[in-house]
């Protein structure tokens, strides 16, 4: 397990690295630049702003700088449109923030998950599963931007219960809401994914035989099925979980949560060139972490699977 | 017991020296309406703003939030004319040299107090090549003595023009007259900055907690993408004469969003979405607010490729563009039809009579139809082209209204393309487009703000417009004390020639909650300061 840990740390350093040159040549391919505006700055203010971010330089040599800093200072230098703040400060103030409602999300997506799809499969071809089933694509094909205004609208404007947005330091009515419309499509998915593994390990050879012993069918379930059958699941799990704590683009621009999810797309719009590579190797990194704790899990799960 | 009546008297005194608490009042002191209890305005702003810092911030909505931290030499009032800030009086002989004196009673939120050095010390940092502000621009705008010799490094910032006389009195030179010069001290870009603050906290001193500032608010919470508090500043001169006393910002992307906050009660101000103006209107009068704003709609014509290197072609297509239908019937929210390039309320501007203007709309696409088969288009050959114009719900519709207009009238074939605004901004100044959208809103409140754009020399003469007459006018007017004869002649030249065919020119449209007062509806440039609003009891 120990030497597997390794090997996978050692595959990963090097992946990071490609990540990072690849979207650091496409960032540079897209036209314009940080500081292009509706009012072209003139020449002499554009040279001292692109010596100061080292922007004068070879695209090669700036990836060379920037990956110099992180490794020596852990510098991911500043953003280009927050001018006050630095790209390790935007990941302070908004990672926070999303690993909070995508944590909470996941725990919502995964207890009523897994939840209705072993309702789902134990009472196969019945009205629980069919109910189970619908609940499952509807959650499916209703996008979180489409599910956001709809639950805005119930929970804000006609019920008045919860604030339409915002953060508030993370007081838990301002999380609701975010959690469940980043949860919904995941929840649908857990759910589809663990009724169709539930039903194929119900109907197993050894399940057969421990009902032929006369087990308690309740003893079965959550002794020999729940456990093989949450095995596709888990393996969803862990992207599903990187998926929700880096929040979506969304949530955060629907809500205004402070989270970092807005930074993806606004750092690509305003070509932030510091602020897209900071989030694209947090964002990496956490997938390559996850992939990686699934795979120890699996281990634990299915003792047939070794390293 | 003698210890303790000093210290009562002393307090007493105190109490009575910081100046009689508005609040307690109750009643607004000019209006006599019934105050709020509570003195809070929250609104939504667009986006997280750029910077805190007056040198280097960029967009409107931080502008705000710095005229409420900061204050300048000049303010403007709820109409838009200049009145005293730091200030209280200033004067100039020749437009050219200028001198302010500062009032000696204004201070920092720290207690220092407020000299002449630091505007020196923030105009100076301005124009500083290490602190590369993209907004340096705006001192190179203000014709500074010796600015772009600092700017470009080979000068000394302390041979910039501005000194300060004595700690109370600014002295400014500039490289030519300027009648509108004291406008342009009202701009977030010269408002003073605290050298010791920056000097202990370097780029971390616009953060809660290290920010001073000497505007009537101080910054108490920031959080990124999110929200922003200002509360009342006890230490800002005219702080009784402020109602408020806490603002909160916060960040909504959707407009739709924001609107549903507003509805929620969340906000108190808002902005109201494309096509929604009508619908709000009905709906709740007293909070659906229009106004004209200090900003036009174009589309510019690539005066060097065929076939717009034609003034007829530009023209016809600009004449058989319907504004009516465009403000009426796909923005609805009481734009202004546009025939000039400058809004008609810009200060000190007389609109010409023009023509075109005057015609009705058949006058105009009979005279296009004429103007295009003249050029060499008609059924047989059909003009074909490409409007460009960057990714927008609103431009999108503008664009395909007008397209359908020109294929209507003048069978012109014209194919929509969008971009996403950095990549637009990039082709539309590289010259890749044949027609491309712009719009403009004035930087000060005068014609040049405008006018400058269709000089043959000006970065932004995006359509390539290049006229040795426009530019001797433009050039001369620089130097007049009233250009306003120069800027009606350039106007119809800019008839003549049609390089951008003017749209119409923006109004703001806005939610504002009824009991929220002092909103600065007559003033073009929106130019908002918090302390001049307040609530009243419903």
């Amino acid at each position: 397990m120990f030497n597997f840990v390794l090997r996978r740390i050692a595959v990963a350093i090097p992946t990071l690295l490609i990540l990072v040159s690849i979207s650091f040549f496409l960032m540079f391919s897209a036209p314009g630049g940080p500081f292009t505006s509706e009012r072209p700055i003139p020449q002499a203010v554009m040279e001292n702003i692109e010596a100061k971010y080292n922007l004068d330089k070879p695209v090669y040599q700036q990836l060379g700088i920037y990956i110099w800093n992180i490794v020596t200072d852990f510098d991911f230098g500043p953003s280009f449109r927050y001018q006050d703040r630095t790209v390790l400060d935007l990941i302070e103030s908004g990672f926070p923030v999303t690993l909070t409602y995508g944590f909470w999300a996941f725990v919502f997506a995964v207890t009523i998950g897994v939840g209705l799809g072993v309702i789902a499969a134990l009472k196969h071809n019945t009205a629980a599963d069919y109910t189970a089933v619908s609940v499952a694509i509807v959650g499916q094909v209703l996008p979180n931007f489409v599910m956001a205004p709809i639950l805005v609208l119930i929970f804000v404007l006609w019920l008045g219960w919860l604030p339409g947005g915002g953060w508030q330091g993370g007081q838990i009515e301002y999380i609701i809401l975010p959690a469940i419309a980043l949860g919904t499509s995941f929840l649908a998915s857990i759910a589809r994914i663990t009724r169709s593994s539930m039903l194929e390990v119900l109907n197993s050879n050894y399940i057969r035989t421990a009902r032929a012993k006369g087990l308690p069918f309740r003893y079965i379930v959550w002794r020999h099925a729940l456990k093989p059958a949450m095995l596709p699941v888990v393996s969803y799990l862990g992207p599903a979980f990187v998926g929700m704590i880096t929040g979506s683009v969304i949530i955060d621009s629907y809500f205004t949560t402070g989270g970092i999810g807005v930074h993806f797309i606004n750092g690509a719009l305003n070509r932030d060139y510091a602020v897209i590579m900071g989030f694209t190797i947090l964002l990496g990194t956490l997938t390559i972490v996850f992939n990686m704790l699934v795979d120890i899990l699996y281990a634990w799960i299915d003792p047939k699977i070794r390293y | 017991m003698k210890t303790l009546h000093k210290t009562l008297a002393a307090a007493l005194v105190s109490a009575s020296l910081a100046g009689t608490p508005v609040l307690a009042e109750d009643t607004h002191p000019v209006t006599g309406e019934q105050l709020a209890d509570e003195q809070v305005f929250t609104y939504r702003a667009l986006d997280e703003s750029s910077s805190l810092d007056p040198q280097v911030v960029e967009d409107v909505d931080g502008s705000y939030i710095v005229r409420d931290l900061f204050e300048g030499l000049l303010n403007s009032d709820s109409e838009g004319n200049i009145v005293p800030g730091v200030a209280e009086r200033w004067e100039t002989d020749d437009n050219q040299t200028w001198t302010f004196y500062l009032r000696d009673d204004a201070k920092w939120s720290d207690g220092e107090p407020v000299t002449a050095n630091d505007f020196v010390y923030a105009w100076r940092r301005a124009v500083d090549p290490e602190l590369a502000s993209p907004y340096a621009w705006y001192m190179s705008l203000m014709a500074l003595e010796n600015v772009d010799a600092v700017l470009e490094g080979e000068m000394e910032d302390t041979t910039l023009g501005v000194e300060a006389i004595d700690d109370h009195t600014l002295k400014v030179s500039l490289t030519r007259p300027m009648p509108y010069f004291d406008q342009m001290v009202t701009h977030a870009t010269t408002f003073p900055s605290p050298q010791w603050v920056i000097e202990e906290h370097g780029d971390d001193w616009t953060k809660p907690g290290n920010l001073v500032g000497n505007g009537a608010f101080v910054l108490t919470e920031h959080v990124i993408n999110e929200r922003l508090v200002r509360e009342r500043n006890e230490m800002y001169w005219d702080n009784e004469n402020n109602l408020m006393d806490k603002v909160v910002t916060l960040v909504i992307n959707d407009e739709n969003q924001a609107l549903n906050r507003y509805d929620a009660g969340e906000l108190d101000k808002t902005d109201i979405p494309a096509g929604q103006y009508p619908a709000q209107e009905a709906e709740r009068p007293d909070e659906a607010h229009v106004f004209p704003r200090l900003c036009n709609y174009y589309y510019s014509f690539n005066n060097e490729v065929a076939p717009f290197d034609d003034a007829r072609v530009r023209k016809a297509l600009s004449y058989a563009i319907d504004r009516n239908v465009v403000v009426d019937n796909v923005l609805q929210g009481g734009q202004f039809p546009a025939y000039t390039f400058t809004p008609a309320l810009t200060a000190g501007f007389t609109t010409p009579d023009l023509e075109w203007g005057e015609w009705t709309q058949a006058q105009r696409d009979e005279r296009a139809r004429e103007l295009l088969a003249e050029a060499g288009y008609g059924p047989d050959n059909p003009l074909r082209t490409t409007l460009l114009y960057n990714t927008d719900e609103a431009h999108r519709k503008v664009a395909i209204a007008v397209t359908a207009m020109w294929k209507q009238k003048l069978g012109v074939e014209a194919t929509l393309e969008n971009q996403e605004w950095t990549t637009f901004l990039t082709t539309r100044s590289e010259g890749n487009y044949e027609i491309a959208r712009g719009a403009w809103c004035g930087d000060y409140n005068e014609a040049s703000t405008f006018l400058d754009l269709m000089q043959s020399g000006s970065g932004y003469n995006d359509a390539n417009y290049n006229s040795a007459e426009y530019d001797r006018l433009a050039a001369e007017a620089q130097t007049m004390s009233d250009p306003s004869a120069n800027y009606t002649k350039m106007e119809e030249l800019a008839a003549e020639d049609m390089p951008n065919a003017p749209v119409y020119h923006y109004t703001g449209i806005i939610m504002v909650k009824p009991d929220l007062k002092g909103w600065p509806y007559e003033d073009v440039q929106q130019n908002i300061y918090s302390r001049n609003l307040y609530k009243v009891e419903q």
